[in-house]
């Protein structure tokens, strides 16, 4: 069967099963309880799939997520606010006119969030490993304080009276969609470009890879992904607050994708999953949660630093050479398993 | 004129704060190649160790470690009646904080940040997190979340200069002892044994071992003065302002690493510097533009700065580091 | 693969253990779901209120409980989390299957859960969310305090007629949508009563040095500040403006309310102003009674938070007890019905948007921490013009606020 016949099928079994499992959740056939969480995962996963995009696999270190995620969901809201309503008024009312200013709103939020991820990467990516986090988190929260000194959106108070769509079948498109685009990016020459990038990056450029351009090319895209994240949580409580985006929740998806295991998207929407619903399981401790999210992170750096899924290599080729450089400077080769050798400079080297 | 004299005495003594947290930064980064992003957590910590020092752990805290609820545990240095409040009593509390975090800036090191020193620096950066999220999470269950009134150490007086603007006792006070610990630590760095085997270390990792450099130790020894700064930062910065929480370090800490990163990373009387010109800049924007963009002021210093091309902070400049100089595993992704 | 399947077991252990912890519903009690924040900066605000609500509803249950059925209170902590928030009382109207909701005290948490509450059609009520668009999410949502408009119109006309003055400076906390709203509305009404704002300055929730501002702000002369911010960052703005040679009044409103805002701003505070609920020494029986249980039970003298909690949990209690049925649209009518209810706080009306009619009064501190009433505000809270939008709140005239009763 050709390629592309396959892969429309496949999308359209995905999407046949996005609106089956949406009709099940709407109906109040399931606790609204556990369908919120279910849908929070959701969100969560768009997230954290597009920052491994960044970090993972690109090997930048960004840790200014939160920044994107709060210009998609203000631009989006905004739009929804604005014009959004007026145009699925006029489309009838009914469901397509929803649909079309839903995915409108999603494509303004997705494409204001990546162009704030130009501006911010254009200036930032030239930066060493240190430095880029710090600039990205610096880049967060200017993002913040401007957001709480713009009075049509709210300023501090917050944004309220976005419309509320709670979609099962809208947020896990863009959860879905989100994985599908990684995936394809990693397993693509472009892919192959930033993974070299991770390696060694003066080696690619050797190579005639030009760094800077898919640096930021990538962060344009994630940040463009992360601003689609954005718009969800927007309409999801149909209520924002620019505290909700400070650097936080930058550290929150970070931990998600540390714990899955960098590079690896199977192990970033696991990471989602496990960190969105422990709160909920830890709920007698709310106290304590931050208390033990903190010592997982340390525990988890000092015995596992590659996560639990390490990095799902693309190419088996490259496991060879890992195990190669593993035999760091320092003399000590204390790589895990073999097979999991963690591409991105978790292991020893 | 005379707001702008105010607005400067104001930016100078903000200035010293960030100064002081800013040196054990540059220091940490300079030995070890990491951001200790947990050291603004330190000066929390600091901050709330002069708190029990000075109040006391409270009548159910000393029963706790089984001592006298009305001894000096329970009741504290000051409200004791041990000490009466005085610069005497302030220094003392300071020195004895400095003493708390010192090890507990060792402890750290020993249990976080050791055990990853073989990973890259992303890992250990990472770790850096985690440790700063549980000194804050921690601080907020242990000490409580809400804040805390910092007691009056010493009591304070206005003094009025020249043309209307005054300056605080406690300003000065802050003022002259941050500057002598600045003083203090440029002593030990550049005019001690312990000090020439820090900067060997920071130097050269490998060599220095290969001198015969006890690395474990200096670097101990080097979190352990970062860390007492810091401390001493926070009872300086709780006599200005007496209001402590455990979120208190975050902001602050941000802003001191851009004040070491504005005065060259490694850098110690530039780490001062820094600081100051921060303090300075943070005022005077606060003072004459608009408060609401004062967090944004250090960032945007930082962003100019990164910006500007200068050599030691782009990817480009790794190229020109020696082939032995192996500072830069992993995350920074360039070898030389 | 083995990592894989590893992983698979966690989330199925978590989802186990997840659903375990997680069994509501039944029982023959009343259930009520609380929801504060008890952790962050505002913890205190929090903890009084879930303070203020316990000790009422043991009070209830110890009497005998709603017409013989006791009351169960389900109280969680929102971290101050619009997001956790709404989870939260998601979590309340279904899984825990309360009858109805009392939170917050932060209008963008109460913004955010109203919804939620509102489609369940289980009422809610906020003893102290103070934003006008929290009782506009829908009629099952209700508040039994004042809001911004109201108070900090009361504010503004203190400054002008009764302290008589003509200039004055206002420092808002930009971060805090509490703030900014009553800043704008005491912006208008001072401006409108013939008096002249000079400057104005801010700063943000947490920060610790106030000094340029003040520095500022002092060069302006103003005849009066206005502090509509929490007690945390004023009493430190009193202290930084005292020590700056500020001598000024400082006015503010009922976040001021906080033992701790003596303990940090001390004899700074002296001769300044705050609007609130209620004062701990009044001498109306029903007020001193409840300002013993309270120390007696909790150890310490009770703020306003408390006392509204308290009077939300009552005025709760109340309905439910005249309530055809404990289902949510019986209560709900019940709830809109509560007309001079005699709480703690003042006698309690909702008006037609389901906002509390109830005097305000103004606090006068005096030294040692003494709070007295320096007067009585009666408001007509009812039939406010409709605010523009959903978000700033455009521009409110003053209700007509009557001359201070002695």
């Amino acid at each position: 069967m050709p390629r592309y016949l396959r892969n429309l099928i496949i999308a359209l079994l995905i999407l046949a099963v996005l609106v089956g499992l949406d009709f099940v959740f709407q109906g109040r056939l399931i606790n609204p309880y556990y369908t919120r969480i279910l849908m929070l995962c959701g969100i969560s996963i768009t997230l954290a799939v597009s920052l491994n995009l960044i970090n993972g696999f690109t090997g930048q270190f960004s840790i200014g997520h939160a920044g994107f995620m709060a210009v998609g969901a203000y631009s989006s809201a905004y739009f929804s606010v604005n014009y959004g309503l007026n145009l699925a008024n006029s489309l009838g009312g009914g469901k397509l006119g929803w649909i079309i200013a839903l995915a409108l709103a999603t494509v303004v939020g997705a494409v204001a969030a990546g162009i704030a991820g130009l501006a911010v990467g254009i200036p930032s990516l030239r930066l060493r490993g240190d430095y880029l986090a710090i600039v990205t988190l610096g880049f967060g929260q200017i993002i913040v304080v401007f957001l709480n000194n713009i009075e049509a959106i709210g300023g501090a108070r917050g944004y309220s009276g976005i419309p509320i769509v709670k979609s099962f079948f809208w947020i896990f498109l863009v959860a879905i969609l989100t994985i599908v685009v990684v995936y394809n990016i990693v397993n693509s020459a472009f892919g192959r470009a930033l993974i070299s990038i991770r390696e060694d990056e003066l080696a690619a450029e050797a190579m005639g890879v030009n760094t800077t351009r898919y640096k930021v090319m990538a962060f344009v895209i994630s940040s463009a992904m992360a601003g689609a994240g954005g718009v969800l949580l927007a309409h999801f409580d149909g209520y924002l607050n620019p505290k909700s985006f400070e650097f936080i929740k930058s550290f929150e998806i970070l931990i998600m994708i540390i714990l899955g295991g960098l590079g690896s998207i199977v192990g970033s929407v696991i990471g989602a999953i496990v960190l969105t619903i422990l709160p909920e399981g830890l709920r007698g401790f709310a106290e304590y949660r931050m208390v033990i999210y903190s010592l997982l992170l340390i525990i988890l750096m000092i015995t596992r630093p590659q996560g639990l899924l390490g990095s799902t290599d693309a190419f088996k080729g490259l496991r060879k050479r890992m195990r190669r450089l593993t035999e760091g400077p320092s003399g000590t080769a204390s790589s895990p398993t073999q097979s999991e050798t963690s591409v991105g400079g978790e292991t020893p080297r | 004129m005379s707001t702008f004299l105010q607005q400067l005495i104001n930016g100078i003594s903000l200035g010293a704060i960030y100064s002081l947290i800013a040196l054990g930064y540059t220091m940490v980064y300079g030995v070890l190649k990491l951001i200790n992003f947990a050291h603004g957590d330190v000066y929390m910590v600091g901050a709330f160790m002069g708190f029990y020092l000075a109040n006391g752990l409270g009548a159910r805290g000393a029963q706790a470690l089984g001592m006298n609820p009305d001894g000096i545990v329970g009741r504290g240095l000051l409200s004791g009646g041990t000490l009466e409040p005085s610069l005497i009593t302030a220094l003392v509390v300071m020195l004895l904080a400095m003493a708390i975090c010192a090890a507990i800036g060792v402890i750290i090191e020993r249990l976080a940040y050791r055990p990853v020193r073989k990973y890259s620096r992303l890992t250990a950066l990472i770790t850096a997190i985690g440790v700063s999220l549980l000194l804050e999470n921690g601080g907020q269950v242990v000490f409580g979340a809400e804040p805390k009134f910092f007691p009056e150490l010493f009591h304070k007086r206005n003094i009025d200069l020249v043309s209307g603007a005054s300056i605080n006792s406690a300003d000065i006070a802050v003022l002259i002892i941050a500057l002598g610990l600045m003083v203090a630590l440029q002593l030990i760095v550049y005019r001690t044994k312990t000090g020439r085997a820090m900067r060997a270390v920071s130097f050269n990792l490998q060599s220095a071992k290969l001198m015969g450099i006890n690395t474990d130790r200096i670097i101990a020894f080097t979190f352990a003065l970062g860390s007492a700064l810091a401390a001493a930062a926070g009872v300086l910065v709780a006599i200005r302002i007496p209001r402590i929480d455990p979120l208190m370090g975050i902001i602050v800490g941000l802003k001191a690493f851009v004040a070491a990163v504005l005065g060259g990373i490694g850098n110690i009387p530039g780490a001062m510097l820094g600081g100051l010109l921060i303090g300075i800049t943070e005022t005077m924007v606060v003072g004459y533009l608009s408060p609401t963009y004062k967090d944004a002021v250090a960032f945007a210093i930082l962003i100019l700065i990164l910006l500007s091309d200068l050599p030691d902070y782009s990817v480009r400049s790794l190229r020109r580091k020696s082939k032995d100089d192996q500072e830069c595993p992993g995350i920074c992704a360039i070898s030389s | 693969m083995k990592r894989f399947l590893l992983s698979l077991i966690l989330i199925g252990s978590l989802l186990i253990a997840f659903a375990c912890t997680n069994q509501g519903g039944g029982g023959d009690k009343v259930r009520i779901g609380v929801f504060m924040s008890t952790t962050g900066t505002t913890a205190n605000f929090g903890i009084s209120s879930v303070n203020g609500i316990k000790l009422a509803a043991d009070e209830v249950n110890a009497a005998g409980g709603i017409n013989g059925k006791q009351v169960e209170l389900l109280v969680e902590d929102d971290r101050s989390d619009a997001s956790e928030a709404a989870t939260i009382v998601t979590k309340f109207v279904t899984q825990d299957q309360v009858h109805a909701v009392i939170g917050e005290v932060a209008s963008s948490r109460s913004i955010a859960a109203a919804p939620i509450a509102q489609n369940a059609k289980i009422p809610m009520l906020t003893p102290s969310s103070t934003n006008p668009e929290v009782t506009k999410k829908g009629d099952f949502i209700f508040r039994s305090c004042f809001i911004d408009p109201v108070q900090g119109a009361a504010i503004a006309q203190f400054a002008a007629k009764s302290l008589g003055a003509k200039t004055a400076a206002i420092m808002v906390d930009r971060k805090n949508d509490y703030s900014t709203g009553l800043e704008k509305v005491i912006d208008q009404t001072f401006t409108r009563m013939g008096g002249k704002i000079v400057a104005t300055q801010s700063y943000q929730e947490g920060d610790q040095d106030f000094n340029a501002q003040l520095t500022s702000l002092k060069g302006f002369n103003p005849e009066v500040i206005f502090v509509p911010g929490y007690y945390n960052d004023v009493g430190l703005i009193a202290k930084q403006a005292r020590d700056k040679g500020i001598t000024v009044p400082l006015i503010g409103g009922d976040g001021w309310d906080s033992v701790q805002l003596y303990k940090i701003g001390g004899s700074a505070l002296n001769g300044s102003y705050f609007t609130n609920h209620y004062s701990p020494y009044d001498t109306d029986p029903k007020v001193q009674k409840f300002v013993n249980d309270y120390k007696s039970r909790y150890g310490a003298v009770p703020d306003a938070l408390a006392a509204t909690a308290y009077d939300a949990a009552n005025i709760m209690f109340d309905a439910i007890k005249r309530s055809k049925s404990l289902s949510g649209p019986d209560i709900r009518d019940a709830l809109a019905a509560t007309k001079d209810f005699p709480g703690v706080t003042g006698t309690v009306t909702f008006n037609q948007q389901r906002d509390a009619v109830k005097p305000i009064v103004m606090i006068e501190i005096k030294d040692g921490g003494l709070y007295a009433v320096r007067e009585r505000v009666n408001v007509e809270g009812a039939a406010l013009p409709q605010t523009s939008s959903n978000t700033a709140p455009g521009a409110p005239p003053a209700p007509p606020v009557k001359a201070p009763n002695p």
